[in-house]
């Protein structure tokens, strides 16, 4: 049986890159893990990105980057999933390694976040929203997670103080992730008094947006391949995505993140794997409730728990569930369509037991998964060494 | 600039039209292709009484393009008391106002100005419930007519 | 050479088909703008101010949006499917477009749409009593059964300017049908019109301009009078028949006097005298003092109301109160809830509701 494995892994600093273009970054991230891999030339390319078109006027990244990174020829495209983009990208070349039509991918997940600013840019995330019935009406992606976390906290009787353990856990993380955007110290009785976004988000809350490029190479074999970088190649043993309503109004149950708890079930079938299993979940932390949303739903705490998890301090490198474990989007930064691919290569270095300061000890097997929008496209992969 | 876009949304954003689902009576809005109930394609027009409760909020302080002016703004999920949530800024009212429960009533405002030569979309907005005198008379007059 | 007697006479509006109001509804914006803050701004606190305070609308509000309000209102008192209307007529010096009617989005908005005509109405402050003349006719005429005329403004006035103590907001709707199913039959109407141009406001400029105290005798005293004067000659009527009396309002001065020099007393004119909480509603002014006045009306009483537009002329009418209106008041929130509504603001808010701020 096909088996897909990752080779070569590759990234930039997430950051503030003002001298760097959108295929720049894609380059800066992609050469690398073709050095790793030893590749020169992928039989298919594939970009994870949401606001190249709103933010830098491109689209056709597909094409633009197999071009720039001297690919021309390949089969290439983009996949636009919101936030999402990166881990659905994963999941299209999974499957076209899965099906014997290609051999080898790259897969790069690239933002360029910083060539808007202010109200132009928060209207290009927002657009991740229903245009229509959400942003039409002023809607952000911050105010979105403002609804579900005053419900959230409503309904668990909870203040804001209570979700600060997310933050300072992504930020305790980041302090040993070179890449990362923030790697000071958050300390808890700050977070509650950061300025507002939109409440009770705020800016201790959310993370940075940022440019990023993340890029892995993928290969298609029978068994693990032969590398020559030392490293053992990690196999993703889980690929899954759902979709869920776009809009918030259109949930059934509006706390639960219902994209990922199927994605999470049918990777983790897939895998072979039970909670118990899973050594490190990257998941995708762009609000502190998004976190506990997500731990709730993929069943890594009861419904209305999983902030307890955060207040607990069972969300650290030794703790019970490790998550974000070199900083997660809050302290890593938040290249929207890029995460999906920062989180797998970061399993990878996991995986690989060269994560430092941030190892998680003997880690074995990994759950990754990012959230486009408010949950409405959900990709999640099991990765094991 | 856009037109037609805003426009083809009249009837939703003016009256709040939706649907009714001819098989499951489940009443939706935003109007959609499917039941989200039980998946029939059939479903007939229906305008809903716009009153309802704030399910949830948010204040927005860092506001997208074109809505810098009005920042900051609430944004309410309204839960229309014919069961579907809309998404829906709260007018008149003070921020620090709003809470979840509170009783709000459906009002046509302006959303937003495309530009400064574009035209100006109206559509629905919540606000505190205007008494119309007091309610058990008009339950009373209700109930006569 | 003399003039035929019919031509000397004043030969007052009234249709072949009795009319009357069916349905009316008011709507005063949130927001109140003491008259002190502007004096504080602009004269140190000196020189008294015309009124307590203005009505000011909200940023997401216009002569639209508040039209769609009072207009669902009146519809609710009509008990009518607004599908019944065939027109709806807005009057305003504050259109939100200086080309594209108000009406159609009122009629869009409250069911009218799309057997309706709809039409925007300008004659200053009383363009609103313009289109309920037309309606009038219209109904009366037996062209159409029912027809809605709106009076409604958002004012401007010039920053330091003395009308930007007075220039308010609101206005109300009326929707007229047969008489029969009305909760006051209108007995008659007069226009009284000259080209006199105490106040105006060219294309293009934001703020209007106006004649100081030429706004004054020549202007909305002559008018006013000449207006009511010859309604109340034709109709026989006396000041002491009516129960209660509404006059245009620019400040709380003006209708005061005129009532007097008419001969009606303060307790006549004070239900519909509302400038003093809501300011000057412009084309809204004369109309929303009525439906303060409906609110509060019994069976049988006469009403007198008659508007002023700059430019310059009035419009008179005579009402008389039906059965109907004492259940159809109850079934829309009235003129004083919507004054009692009221969150004060200060100057600065007030530049900023109104988009007095530059920002680009």
């Amino acid at each position: 049986m096909t088996n897909v494995y990752i080779t070569g892994i590759g990234q930039t600093p997430v950051g503030e890159h003002w001298r760097t273009s959108l295929r720049e970054l894609a380059w800066q991230a992609i050469e690398p893990a073709l050095v790793e891999a030893n590749l020169h030339y992928p039989d298919a390319l594939y970009v994870g990105n949401m606001l190249s078109g709103a933010i830098s006027g491109q689209e056709h990244t597909g094409a633009l980057i197999a071009d720039y990174c001297g690919f021309r020829g390949v089969e290439a495209t983009t996949i636009k999933a919101g936030q999402a983009s990166g881990g659905v990208a994963l999941r299209q070349a999974y499957l076209a390694l899965k099906s014997g039509e290609i051999k080898t991918a790259v897969v790069v997940g690239v933002e360029k976040m910083t060539d808007r600013a202010g109200g132009e840019l928060v209207s290009a995330v927002a657009s991740g929203l229903d245009a229509d019935y959400e942003a039409a009406q002023g809607l952000t992606l911050a105010s979105a997670a403002g609804l579900l976390l005053q419900r959230y906290m409503f309904e668990n009787g909870l203040e804001l103080r209570d979700m600060a353990g997310f933050s300072v856990n992504a930020h305790a993380n980041a302090r040993n992730n070179p890449n990362a955007m923030f790697r000071n110290q958050l300390k808890a009785e700050k977070f509650p008094a950061a300025a507002m976004v939109a409440s009770p988000v705020n800016m201790f809350d959310t993370a940075p947006d940022a440019d990023g490029a993340a890029a892995l190479v993928l290969v298609a074999a029978d068994t693990p391949p032969e590398t020559e970088n030392g490293f053992k190649p990690i196999q993703i043993t889980g690929s899954a995505v759902s979709t869920d309503s776009v809009a918030l109004h259109d949930r059934k149950e509006f706390l639960t993140f219902e994209a990922v708890r199927r994605s999470t079930e049918k990777a983790m079938e897939q895998a072979n794997v039970k909670h118990a299993d899973i050594d490190l979940f990257e998941l995708h932390d762009s609000f502190t409730v998004f976190a506990a949303l997500a731990l709730e739903s993929a069943g890594f705490a009861e419904m209305g728990k999983g902030w307890q998890l955060a207040a607990n301090g069972d969300l650290g490198i030794d703790g019970a569930v490790p998550i974000c474990t070199l900083g997660g989007a809050k302290a890593r930064g938040n290249p929207c369509g890029a995460t999906g691919i920062y989180q797998a290569l970061e399993a990878v270095q996991q995986l690989r037991h060269t994560a430092g300061g941030s190892q998680v000890e003997g880690a074995a097997t990994a759950l990754i998964q990012c959230v486009g929008g408010t949950g409405a496209s959900v990709a999640t992969h099991v990765l094991q060494a | 600039m856009q037109v037609s876009r805003h426009w083809r949304l009249q009837q939703q954003r003016y009256a709040l039209v939706g649907q009714v689902c001819a098989d499951c009576e489940e009443k939706i809005f935003p109007p959609r292709g499917v039941c989200p109930n039980c998946a029939k394609e059939t479903s007939t027009a229906f305008e809903f009484s716009g009153r309802g409760k704030v399910y949830s909020f948010s204040t927005v302080y860092t506001a997208p393009a074109g809505f810098e002016g009005s920042a900051p703004y609430t944004i309410g999920l309204v839960q229309l008391e014919e069961g579907p949530l809309v998404t829906a800024q709260l007018t008149d009212i003070d921020n620090d106002h709003v809470e979840i429960g509170l009783d709000v009533e459906m009002v046509t405002r302006k959303l937003l100005q495309d530009g400064d030569r574009g035209v100006l979309v109206y559509g629905y907005k919540f606000r505190p419930v205007v008494p119309v005198w007091e309610t058990e008379l008009e339950d009373e007059l209700y109930a006569l007519a | 050479m003399a003039l035929p007697a019919e031509m000397t006479q004043p030969k007052i509006m009234k249709p072949t088909r009795d009319v009357g109001i069916v349905g009316y509804g008011a709507y005063v914006p949130r927001y109140r703008l003491p008259a002190a803050e502007v004096a504080r701004v602009w004269k140190e606190g000196t020189g008294g101010t015309p009124i307590k305070e203005k009505a000011v609308p909200g940023k997401d509000e216009d002569t639209a949006t508040m039209a769609v309000e009072a207009a669902r209102n009146a519809v609710k008192r009509s008990k009518i499917s607004a599908s019944e209307l065939r027109a709806v007529w807005v009057g305003s010096e504050s259109h939100p477009y200086a080309v594209k009617p108000t009406s159609t989005i009122v009629a869009e908005a409250i069911g009218a749409v799309p057997s309706t005509m709809g039409a925007d109405w300008q004659f200053a402050c009383k363009a609103g009593t313009e289109a309920f003349q037309a309606s009038m006719g219209f109904v009366g005429s037996g062209m159409a059964d029912y027809a809605m005329a709106i009076g409604m403004d958002t004012a401007q006035g010039k920053p330091g300017d003395a009308l930007e103590y007075t220039a308010g907001a609101g206005g109300a709707a009326f929707l007229v049908g047969p008489a029969e199913n009305s909760l006051a039959v209108i007995e008659g109407s007069y226009s009284f019109v000259t080209d006199t141009p105490d106040f105006w406001r060219r294309a293009n400029k934001p703020y209007p301009e106006h004649g100081q105290r030429f706004t004054g005798e020549p202007a909305y005293f002559r008018h006013v009078m000449g207006a009511t004067e010859s309604l109340m000659e034709a109709l026989g009527t006396q000041p002491s028949d009516y129960a209660h009396v509404v006059f245009h309002q620019p400040n709380a001065k003006f209708p005061m006097r005129v009532g007097k020099m008419l001969g009606f007393a303060p307790t006549q004119i004070e239900t519909g005298l509302l400038v003093p909480t809501i300011g000057n509603t412009y084309a809204g002014a004369a109309l929303i003092g009525l439906s303060a006045i409906l609110d509060v009306a019994k069976p049988g009483d006469l009403i007198l109301m008659t508007s002023f537009g700059s430019g310059a002329g009035s419009d008179s009418f005579q009402f008389r109160v039906t059965d109907n209106i004492e259940t159809r008041q109850k079934l829309a929130p009235t003129t004083q809830q919507y004054i009692k509504r009221r969150t004060e603001i200060d100057y600065s808010t007030y530049t900023r509701l109104r988009g007095k701020l530059v920002m680009k």
